[in-house]
């Protein structure tokens, strides 16, 4: 057991279950969707980032390139939150419909970050 | 260019995880921490403050509280935090900082910005393998003509050497090992652009490995290598290099021309004289004696070849006949250094003296001898370090034979003037008697200094006014171009000694022969005298003026004027 690939999987896995943990619920609700786990999901996804920092081979560009993704829409994600809480209205249905679309598009990205992880190992396997 | 952003995003990591893991127990602090507003009631700070807050807190930068005074608890949490994200930071900083430092992270630089340099290269240029005294007598006689060449060899302080030798072009320079067919490649050798690669390191594998690689992945071009053994010029010659130097044969061959065709020899050294250095003078070594050789080296035993195959008396004198195996018959064993064994060898009755060990020292002292003993002997020194210039023109010997010198001459003659080398040897078959005078007619163009030697092309590029001027069908002689375009009266102090023509070679051509299209000229004249050359070939006007005295009118419209009034006879767009 590697315990550098324990990390590694256990981020991408925690970004991912993060993630579905703030998109499921009520689109429009904010009772819904807590911002701390916004918070959360944007602090793993970048830890996320940073472990595939370096790895040279193919796998590890394209994971690399959907963590991208995934942290461009929760920063989008966090700034609208920012905008509507502290320069806005609030957060009104549309703005917590945004928000939560953004994270899903992220969630996308995970899903993709994790299945990439999955084919991975089973090609080591072999 | 990935390996430098690999480099740094593989480095950055653990630095990058340290902040983000800072910032985050940072503010979740933060955001957890009740506060007080001056109402006295409670607060939760938001993410975002939080975010703020710690983002001016770790850099140092220091806003004040926001958006309200911090209680106690709140101010103890920041005092940790702070010390926690400033000393991550400086953590991050050192790491970039140690990463700009460090040997791989800047040979990865250099390396980039190599290669950058070499993609953008337009003009054909040569690869010169191996920046020795041969390397860097080559490149800087290549770039003093205008050809662009590229540099590699496994000593970097070698290369390093370029950016101080105020070359007139800049020259690329990898510090790399040329045995590597990747270092080649990125030296250029796979671009279009590559003319030619000359493998001139010290290393005879190394030479071998570096012709091999370029005939295999650039056929095309122009492979030129030094070797030293025979095993190894016929390795090189098996998969077509080029051109193979060995520069013991080239010098014999030298010794061979010198002894039964002087002038030749004289020719040979003037055209193929390094740019702007002196006139050597005639030499003619002696026939009829006794010769010397000391050390039966590759040098020793290369000489006393040619000397033997031209029917001289050879004694050679070696130190160690166990190293180099044993001399011919009546050789006699010793250094060479003191009187005695000289006069063992027969110096006394000798004509001449190859001093052709390879100790520099030991050669001067076998000099300074034979001249005790016999003052007027012919002397031949071969000279093996280029540091020992000056004490070997104070000996002042009759040849010098400096291998690096003679590789650089010959390769540069290969490069520069290729045609020399056909003229050359068109130039052996004619007698001595033709040499000599061809080389008075030299000696009386040029001012005891090298004469400048240039090929010449009659094509559209190279020489439009000929060009134009043959297709409209008129002849142009030799001699109506070769007139000074100032003053027609006066010939042009140059000499043409060859005309190329298909695959036909016209030796010395007359004055009155024709120019055509395509043709290609060797030319060899005083210094300067192809800047005025130029305006024949390239300006209508100097070329109708040295042609037939008369100045053309120039510009549209006088020469409309001047058709008009029917002096114009030639009208060109």
């Amino acid at each position: 057991m590697n315990p550098e690939k324990v990390v590694f999987g256990f981020f991408i896995v925690l970004a991912l279950t993060l993630n579905f943990g703030f998109f499921v619920g009520d689109i429009e609700n904010p009772d819904h969707h807590h911002v701390y786990e916004l918070f959360a999901v944007v602090v793993v996804n970048l830890i996320a980032t940073v472990l595939k920092f370096g790895d040279r081979s193919q796998m590890g560009a394209v994971l690399l390139a959907t963590s991208l993704v995934a942290m461009m829409q929760l920063l989008a994600a966090s700034i609208v939150w920012v905008m509507a809480v502290h320069g806005g209205d609030g957060l009104t249905p549309v703005v917590m419909a945004s928000i939560v679309s953004l994270s899903g598009g992220a969630m996308l990205a995970n899903v993709i970050s994790v299945v990439l992880l999955i084919i991975e190992t089973v090609m080591l396997r072999r | 260019m990935d390996n430098i952003v690999f480099l740094i995003l593989r480095r950055m990591r653990q630095p990058l995880l340290t902040l983000i893991t800072v910032y985050t127990v940072a503010i979740t602090g933060l955001i957890m921490i009740p506060g007080e507003d001056p109402q006295g009631n409670t607060w939760h700070m938001s993410i975002f403050h939080a975010f703020y807050f710690v983002s001016y807190m770790s850099t140092t930068i220091g806003f004040g509280e926001v958006p309200h005074a911090f209680t106690d608890t709140q101010r103890m949490w920041v005092t940790f935090s702070l010390y926690a994200a400033v000393v991550s930071w400086i953590y991050a900083l050192g790491t970039i900082l140690s990463l700009l430092q460090d040997k791989t992270f800047q040979r990865a630089l250099n390396e980039r910005s190599f290669a950058r340099r070499i993609s953008r290269m337009r003009e054909p240029f040569y690869l010169i393998c191996g920046y020795g005294e041969t390397g860097q007598n080559l490149v800087r006689a290549l770039t003093d003509r205008g050809q662009h060449v590229v540099v590699i060899d496994k000593d970097e302080t070698r290369t390093s050497l370029i950016q101080l030798q105020n070359l007139r072009d800049h020259v690329p320079a990898l510090g790399a090992d040329a045995q590597k067919p990747r270092h080649l490649q990125e030296a250029g050798l796979p671009h279009p652009a590559c003319a030619g690669v000359v493998a001139v390191t010290d290393d005879n594998e190394t030479n071998l490995k570096i012709a091999i690689t370029s005939k295999l992945l650039h056929p095309e071009i122009k492979v030129i290598c030094r070797a030293d053994s025979q095993e190894v010029e016929a390795n090189l010659a098996s998969f077509g290099t080029d051109y193979i130097i060995d520069p013991f044969d080239t010098f014999s061959t030298h010794l061979g021309t010198a002894f039964q065709t002087p002038c030749l020899y004289l020719l040979r050294r003037w055209l193929g004289g390094a740019e702007d250095s002196a006139l050597e003078d005639p030499v003619y070594p002696p026939r009829d004696g006794l010769w010397v050789v000391c050390g039966y080296g590759r040098f020793g035993k290369a000489m006393t070849e040619r000397l033997e195959s031209l029917g001289l008396r050879v004694v050679v004198i070696e130190a160690r006949p166990d190293i180099t195996g044993d001399p011919p018959a009546g050789w006699v064993k010793g250094a060479g250094t003191e009187a005695e064994t000289l006069l063992e060898a027969g110096l006394d009755r000798a004509v001449g003296i190859i001093a052709g060990t390879d100790d520099d020292t030991d050669n001067l002292s076998i000099v300074m001898t034979a001249r005790d003993i016999q003052p007027d002997i012919f002397v031949v020194l071969r000279q093996n370090h280029s540091e020992n210039q000056a004490i070997i023109e104070a000996v002042k010997a009759d040849m010098v034979m400096h291998p690096s010198a003679i590789i650089a001459d010959r390769i540069r003659v290969l490069l520069g003037t290729p045609m020399l080398h056909h003229f050359v040897t068109q130039a052996v078959h004619q007698d001595d008697s033709w040499h000599c005078e061809l080389v008075s007619r030299i000696s009386a163009l040029v001012n005891q200094r090298v004469p400048d030697i240039e090929e010449l092309r009659v094509s559209k590029d190279a020489s439009p006014a000929i060009s134009d001027a043959c297709e409209e069908g008129e002849s142009i002689t030799l001699g109506e171009v070769l007139r000074d375009p100032w003053q027609r009266e006066r010939a042009l102090p140059c000499i043409v000694l060859l005309i190329r023509r298909g695959s036909a070679y016209l030796l010395l051509p007359e004055d009155s022969t024709q120019l055509r299209l395509g043709d290609q000229l060797l030319a060899v004249g005083a210094q300067g005298v192809f800047s005025r050359l130029r305006w024949n070939l390239c300006h209508g006007a100097a070329l109708d003026y040295v042609r037939g005295g008369r100045i053309q009118s120039q510009g549209w419209l006088w020469r409309r004027f001047a058709k008009g009034r029917g002096e114009q006879k030639r009208y060109k767009e």
